[in-house]
């Protein structure tokens, strides 16, 4: 305890670096510096070196949304620090655990890196700015309130008389924070709310940057796993004989539900796992298959007595009144994360505990899978913080530590370091997939073509169920039905309820989670009833809208930027959708034609965003694109399919992506209102699927009501 | 043994002639700014140039190399300031980074032989993966080398 308790401040700095094997993320002090150089932790956040770079600690895991470089600019922002001396360090969760919790929650998950950590860092940083103005005017003997600090420098106005902040640090770290500093009005923010380059970015572009994949430890091996292929089975029996000639193997190890071979490379590993002749148990569900699921979803769809969730008005009186009635069933597939760099974790076992590293949302749930899988107090796990190849909710929630549990059980059986890599086909049919649901709804239109009721059934299968079955109260998950249980739209009788399905595939957060599904389900929804009505869904929105300004503010954005009702080139089309989530408001213009096989050609997109205060608007720009093409990717081809009680996708042959050459043209719209952190990683993408297809419904009259757009059939191609 | 040129220096490796290069790069080598994706020429991460020509290293052979040049993207330009990689910086093309290694040599083996390429032959050409979609700032940047 002690021990790691002396970790905090410098040495922590040369633990980590030395720990990252020189290859500490976007930081290192170069050798000849390190021992001229003197550190001086000004506080939890801020190290200020006598060279004057300054050292921000990030809490949050970098996996390509661009957090790691918005965090340090809200913290260099109030700081007033020289951004170009700036490095980042992660934090190793134990200090988190020493220093209770002085980093908040570190999982990066919901959108909520800058959200809900903006206040304590910009905190940080203002307490550090003036413990330096202080320890400068104490030097000066002026009073504090004479000096600025500006770029790195303080300043006594009237003497003119300046100091580094790398000249003060080890006297201002000697000094008491003040109870309360003042932070900036973010109108005047020089730092933050700039396009910032990325501090990451150099490094990924010449190959440097360090993924946990990349770890090579002296002494170690490689291992490849095989899963049980029904999830819930067991592994029965397996012939070692089988692989006993092949080459660069070591060792076979049994985990309850997997066999994992270790050798002397990964691919050696992997050849000898994928001819491995096993026998597994499928604990019953080996006759699970994607139409007994849809058929249970149907039945969730007809049932009695589902719980209600939202219950404005009398649905049921007011249809009665209704002129004209819309109804449709939407349905949406389980669906892969499948994150570029595989999962994949290395554990080093040493004298009293032993070193990680592994991809990760949330570095302290590789902390605790670590420590539960090892039986080790996890003060003893040095989690080595690395870039994360994606994430998009696989490696955030504490369900998510297998992989973890798994290379620990691997390393203590074989007593050497081992790094354990997922193959793309384990990792697509062992994830914890966004969920299948259905939706059916029933609105009732008046003699004006306007909604008066709104019947809402969701059938699907909850991810609380696999996440956190204790918070599911008899049988709701209120997040499963976002969008229609806080429905912003103007009905006055409104009515949701859920039919809770669990079948035997794991669930998890997926990016945008359950705005993925609910987005497309009520967009399009509101485009069937504006066909009904005869009247053009923008403006049909807008009416609907109006009272919910911020709404209608980014759908008016996307709508402008996008010329909506300006007239297109022969055979193209536009769909429009809004939503709100994760504390921001996105809208987003489709412009489509229709291919001959009736799949959609999507040529442009204008998203509008508002998500209150943009802190990098370039990172916010960055992640619209992307959310872009990840949604186009699931409306076009996903759709993970069960046959035997297994998946039967395994690589990126049957489980497509999108590619440069179906990437349309995106186009951002910012229009930030202020006055709120709303996130930036999610609600990008929701939006995009329903305004493709309401483009489709505009260019054939006819509604999609069912993803993927392009099947594909198919056996297990692993 | 086997006999490899990597970015420009000899290299010895013990290793069975089937291994693919993308394992003998990693695993033996450590030479990890090579990327592992999907193992069945699918997404493009293990792109390396096999005498100035873009290949997919998983599904490579080693013994299939021969004494042909072979050059990753640790041996693109020493600082990382080759145009390409300047652009890519220029335009924050890399979000996780995880492709973008496979995915610049991929560029770069193209613009060797299309210097100026339009949409089309980009598209044609570059069927990396990537996850994040950075495919539009993927384009402008290559258009802004082809430029320069
Ligand atoms: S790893 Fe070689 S193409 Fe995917
Ligand atoms: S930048 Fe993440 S996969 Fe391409």
């Amino acid at each position: 305890m002690n021990k790691i308790f002396k970790l905090d401040r410098r040495n922590f700095l040369k633990a980590s670096a030395v720990a990252g094997g020189g290859m500490m993320l976007g930081f290192h002090i170069p050798a000849a510096n390190a021992a001229v150089t003197k550190e001086s932790e000004v506080n939890a956040w801020i190290v200020v070196n006598s060279d004057d770079t300054v050292l921000i600690r990030v809490a949050h895991s970098e996996m390509g949304q661009g957090s790691m470089t918005a965090l340090a600019q809200l913290v260099a922002e109030e700081l007033d620090c020289n951004w170009s001396q700036v490095k980042t360090a992660f934090v190793d969760p134990r200090l988190n655990i020493t220093r209770k919790k002085v980093y908040g929650g570190m999982a990066t998950v919901g959108s909520r890196a800058v959200r809900t950590s903006q206040e304590y860092l910009r905190k940080a940083g203002a307490g550090a700015r003036d413990m330096l103005v202080r320890a400068a005017a104490q030097t000066w003997k002026v009073p504090a309130g004479e000096c600025t600090a500006k770029a790195g420098v303080v300043t006594h106005t009237a003497s003119k008389r300046t100091l580094k902040y790398g000249a003060l640090a080890e006297a201002a770290a000697k000094l008491a924070p003040s109870a309360d500093v003042a932070l900036k009005d973010p109108a005047t923010w020089t730092i933050a709310g700039q396009p910032k380059m990325r501090l990451d970015m150099q490094d990924k572009v010449m190959g440097k940057a360090v993924y946990a994949i990349d770890i090579m430890l002296p002494d170690m091996l490689f291992a490849a796993i095989a899963q049980s292929p029904v999830f819930g089975g067991k592994l029965k029996s397996y012939d070692e004989a089988a692989i006993k000639n092949f080459k660069g193997v070591r060792q076979v190890v049994t985990l309850e539900n997997a066999v994992a071979v270790v050798g002397d490379s990964y691919w050696e590993a992997q050849r000898a796992v994928r001819a491995l002749p096993v026998v597994w148990d499928d604990a019953g569900n080996g006759k699970v298959s994607s139409a007994s699921i849809a058929q249970f979803l149907d039945e969730g769809l007809k049932m009695d007595g589902a719980p209600v969730a939202r219950n404005d008005g009398d649905v049921a009186k007011a249809m009665t009144t209704a002129v004209k009635t819309v109804s449709a069933e939407y349905r949406v597939p389980y669906l892969s994360h499948a994150a570029m760099e595989p999962m994949n974790c290395t554990v080093r076992f040493t004298d009293d505990g032993l070193d990680i590293w592994a991809p990760t949302q949330n570095a302290e749930a590789i902390l605790n899978a670590a420590a539960r899988a090892s039986g080790l107090d996890p003060l003893k796990i040095n989690v080595n913080l690395t870039y994360s190849g994606g994430g998009f909710g696989r490696r955030g929630g504490a369900a998510a530590g297998d992989y973890v549990d798994q290379a620990v059980l691997i390393a203590k059986a074989v007593g050497k370091p081992v790094k354990m890599i997922w193959s793309r086909e384990e990792d697509i049919q062992h994830d914890f997939y966004r969920p299948i649901s259905s939706a059916k709804m029933t609105a009732g239109l008046d003699a004006s073509g306007m909604p008066v009721a709104w019947n809402t059934r969701i059938s699907g299968h909850s991810i609380l169920t696999t996440a956190n079955p204790s918070a599911l109260k008899d049988n709701m998950d209120v997040g499963f039905l976002v969008l229609f249980a806080d429905n912003v739209y103007d009905v006055p009788n409104m009515k949701v309820d859920f039919a809770l399905r669990k079948t035997h595939v794991p669930v998890g957060y997926w990016r945008s989670v359950n705005h993925s599904q609910n987005a497309y389900f009520r967009e399009c929804f509101v485009d069937e009833m504006a066909l009904a009505a005869g009247q053009d869904p923008y403006e049909y929105r807008r009416k609907l809208l109006h009272k919910a300004p911020k709404q209608l503010a980014v759908l008016e954005a996307a709508a402008k930027a996008a010329d909506w009702g300006k007239p297109l080139p022969a055979g193209q089309f536009r769909g429009i959708a809004q939503i709100d989530g994760y504390g921001s408001y996105v809208a987003a213009v489709a412009e489509i034609s229709m291919k001959p096989d009736g799949s959609p050609k999507v040529h442009r997109v204008v998203t509008s965003v508002d998500c209150g205060y943009v802190v990098n608007p370039d990172t916010v720009r960055a992640q619209l694109e992307g959310a872009t093409a990840w949604a186009l990717t699931a409306l076009l081809y996903n759709e993970i399919t069960l046959k035997d009680g297994r998946v039967e996708q395994g690589n990126f042959d049957r489980y497509r992506m999108l590619l440069a050459a179906d990437m349309p043209k995106v186009e951002v719209v910012l229009v930030p209102s202020g006055g709120f952190w709303g996130g930036i990683g999610e609600p990008g993408s929701p939006p995009v699927g329903p305004a493709v297809v309401n483009a489709m419904l505009a260019a054939t009259g006819k509604p999609s009501r069912s993803q993927p757009l392009i099947k594909r059939g198919g056996a297990a191609s692993a | 043994m086997i006999n490899l040129t990597i970015n420009g220096a000899a290299h010895a490796v013990d290793a069975s002639p089937d291994m693919p290069l993308l394992w003998v790069l990693r695993d033996k080598l450590g030479m990890t700014g090579t990327k592992f994706g999907c193992g069945i020429a699918q997404c493009g991460a293990c792109t390396v140039h096999v005498n100035g020509v873009a290949m997919r290293s998983c599904v490579t052979p080693v013994s299939a190399v021969g004494d042909a040049e072979i050059t990753t993207i640790e041996g693109l330009s020493e600082h990382g300031d080759s145009p390409l990689q300047k652009a890519w910086v220029a335009h924050q093309v890399p979000q996780c980074g995880y492709c973008q290694s496979g995915l610049i040599m991929a560029v770069d083996a193209l613009l060797k032989v299309k210097p100026k390429p339009t949409d089309a032959e980009i598209n044609a050409a570059i069927s990396n993966i990537c996850r994040c979609g950075t495919y539009a700032r993927v384009r402008d940047a290559i258009h802004d080398v082809a430029k320069a």
